[in-house]
């Protein structure tokens, strides 16, 4: 187990394109990072860059203490698990798990303990004997990780792991990841483009855009206070939505009537003039719905909805929008870049599943305007972000990390306590 | 398939198999027929006659004969288990590796395969009879190779190509050396590859009559296609026609065999269940 420092690593290809470009990140022992991003942003590169599969151009990758830009794969014990699970068919499972041993020269006996060990851990005891050509998806993805955990690797090393399963399979595997995770308390780096896998399985997420880190911070933090305009577009399903605003003095003029912005963010926007309002879909809400209570805390606005969507624990509501030339071409190209298609500006707003909104008609909609973020267009920085209050999350993050770190760790010592005192 | 589309495949296949296996059977039926039975005009001997056979294994032709074969199947194993090792790390290195020259290689393999072979054998007479390779083994397996080695290198490094680069990248993260990820993965998953093409260089060495005929004079290194070719009858009347029958059907044995033991090795897919799908 061991930490991994990546200090400003540069990947540059043969033509000059970096598919990673100036990337420093701290990964802590026992920590368990997401790399995120639409695909092409380098995160992928940037794992076989730790693992030593691609040279890294320039920057140090630092694991456990060493530099080991110049170490081969198999000097840096780290394990990996493959997008496509890389199993050699022509073994039998058990030697599918055995292989890392097998080449460290473990004795028999210690082989033996240690696959039946990982066996019990991912179930895979009846099929031991087994060659990976007649296993099912989800069970070749339990061997591959087997074949990772078999041994006392530094690290573990994720590529997109479950992109290849089915929706169901891929929600049973990723909770036995978080909880594989959790118990063995190793440092693991994750790459997937998968939003849900990146929010529930990570301690923290690096967002990734071209080569470039976005921010890197707890789910929690990314989803409330993202930095810019990329990472609150990438985070969160469905997306946040960006209206077009335009400031007067401390309200924002929007499609969907006046914002009334706090001393602090109105102080942040001033002297701008035409701005994009990030609201997630849940800050919306059905008016007739909204407790008396709660309603001065936002405004209240009518429009006329497109679609509705009801998924019986909750119901969307889209409702088209018009947006400045310019603002359009910013939020295709933003689309575009999120691996999406935006086709129309419209707003999906997410609403309480008893509500009686019909397609086509008007409805009075209430806009929650507490936790909305204000973007600049041009650069596309966050303008409302409250850094400290993001912080604060991601701090509390790290300290339910740690503990869970240290929870697991005197776990498995008693356990192996219990071990010796039952073999005495 | 309806059951009229089931008969055309049916009569298509047996027309097929009969036009290939023809030639196939006119040879037995030659070799089972006694001299004087030869130019009867009949298709079917009209007694069996093992007289051929025990004409070119034990009688006269036993001395031109026996000595061809055992020079036949030494230089061809030899020569296809070098063009096969060869083989497998050049075309190792062309699936794999990224380095000038590649394409080079490739079309100057490809260009050795179709240069005719008749235009290299005297020269290469002169030569070898000045260097004293001048019917040997060697003499013919390094002609062999020349043959057999750019189909190898060719068919093998697209078996290589299937095979996942991650296969190997996996060994490579579990703790292997590229030695060992090559012997411990690539080979093993090569190895229906390896055997395919074992089989085409050694059928092609085998099958050669032309070095055979030219770089050869005694014994010592004929190979069976040029030995047949000497074959003589029991006067100059006679033609050799059933004796060299005969030692064709023996020669074809070994093929068939080869092909029999190796089918099952040669199953496609045998990477099935290696990565997804």
């Amino acid at each position: 187990m061991a930490s991994i420092e990546m200090n400003q690593i540069v990947k540059k290809y043969g033509d000059g394109f970096p598919a990673v470009n100036d990337v420093s990140l701290d990964i802590a022992d026992g920590e368990f990072m997401i790399l995120v991003g639409p695909s092409g942003c380098g995160k992928s590169t940037l794992l076989r860059m730790i693992v030593g599969l691609e040279d890294i151009t320039s920057g140090d990758m630092v694991i456990g203490g060493t530099r080991v830009n110049d170490k081969a794969p198999r000097d840096r014990n780290l394990s990996m698990v493959f997008q496509n699970y890389a199993l050699y068919p022509h073994l039998s499972v058990y030697e599918n798990i055995a292989f890392p041993l097998r080449l460290a020269k473990t004795s028999e006996d210690e082989v033996r303990r240690r696959v039946n060990e990982a066996a019990d851990v991912l179930e895979l005891h009846e099929h031991l004997e087994r060659k990976p050509a007649n296993l099912s998806g989800g069970q070749r993805q339990r061997v591959a990780m087997g074949r990772a955990i078999v041994r006392q690797a530094e690290a573990f090393l994720f590529d997109e792991p479950l992109s290849n399963l089915d929706a169901k399979l891929r929600g049973q595997m990723r909770t036995e990841i978080a909880r594989l995770q959790r118990r063995l308390g190793i440092t693991t780096v994750y790459v997937t483009h998968d939003q849900t896998e990146a929010m529930t399985l990570g301690d923290r997420v690096c967002v990734l855009r071209k080569g470039k880190i976005q921010q890197v911070a707890s789910p929690r933090e990314l989803y409330e206070q993202p930095v810019n305009l990329f990472v609150a577009g990438f985070i969160g399903s469905p997306p946040m939505n960006f209206l077009p605003a335009e400031v007067n003095g401390d309200t924002l003029t929007t499609p969907f009537g006046a914002i009334e912005l706090d001393e602090r963010r109105a102080a942040a926007v001033a002297g701008k003039e035409l701005l994009l309002v990030g609201i997630r879909p849940e800050y919306f809400e059905d008016a007739s719905l909204v407790d008396e209570a709660k309603r001065p805390l936002g405004s209240v606005f009518t429009a006329r909805v497109d679609v509705t969507e009801w998924l019986g624990d909750s119901q969307f509501a889209y409702i088209p929008y018009e947006a400045p030339e310019a603002i359009q071409q910013k939020l295709a190209d933003l689309s575009r870049e999120l691996d999406s298609e935006a086709l129309r500006t419209q707003a999906i707003v997410s609403i309480d599943s008893t509500s009686r909104i019909r397609e086509g008609r008007d409805a009075e909609f209430w806009l929650d305007s507490r936790k909305v973020h204000v973007f600049d267009p041009e650069t596309g920085d966050n303008l409302t972000r409250d850094a400290e209050a993001g912080a604060e999350l991601t701090r509390l993050a790290s300290e339910d990390r740690i503990e869970q770190v240290q929870e697991a760790r005197s776990e498995s010592q008693s356990i192996s306590g219990d071990d010796r005192a039952g073999a005495a | 398939m309806s059951r009229r589309e089931k008969i055309w495949w049916v009569v298509g296949g047996v027309v097929i198999v009969v036009y290939a296996l023809f030639p196939i059977a006119w040879i037995v039926s030659l070799s089972l027929k006694a001299p004087a039975d030869l130019n009867n005009g009949q298709f079917l001997p009209t007694g069996l006659s093992w007289e051929n056979y025990s004409l070119i294994l034990t009688g006269g032709a036993s001395d031109l004969f026996l000595p061809a074969l055992r020079n036949s199947f030494g230089i061809c194993l030899i020569a296809t288990a070098i063009s096969c090792l060869l083989a497998m790390f050049a075309a190792y290195a062309i699936a794999r590796l990224d380095f000038p020259g590649k394409k080079l290689i490739l079309s100057t393999a490809l260009a050795v395969a179709i240069f005719p072979v008749i235009s290299i054998v005297t020269p290469l007479f002169n030569l070898w009879r000045q260097i004293g390779l001048y019917d040997t083994w060697p003499g013919l397996i390094i002609p062999y190779l020349s043959l057999t080695l750019p189909i190898s290198i060719w068919t093998m490094s697209a078996f290589f190509r299937e095979i996942p680069w991650e296969m190997e990248q996996a060994a490579q993260v579990d703790g292997a050396t590229t030695w060992q990820a090559f012997r411990k993965v690539i080979v093993p998953l090569a190895a229906p590859g390896v055997f395919t093409t074992a089989i085409i260089a050694f059928f092609i060495a085998w099958n050669d009559f032309l070095y055979g005929i030219s770089l050869t004079s005694t014994s010592a290194a004929r190979p069976v296609p040029a030995a047949l070719g000497l074959f003589s009858g029991a006067s100059q009347f006679v033609e050799p026609t059933g004796a060299i029958a005969a030692a064709a059907v023996i020669v074809t044995i070994p093929v068939v065999v080869l092909v029999l033991i190796f089918q099952r090795r040669i199953v496609a897919g045998l990477t099935n269940g290696a990565v997804k799908g």
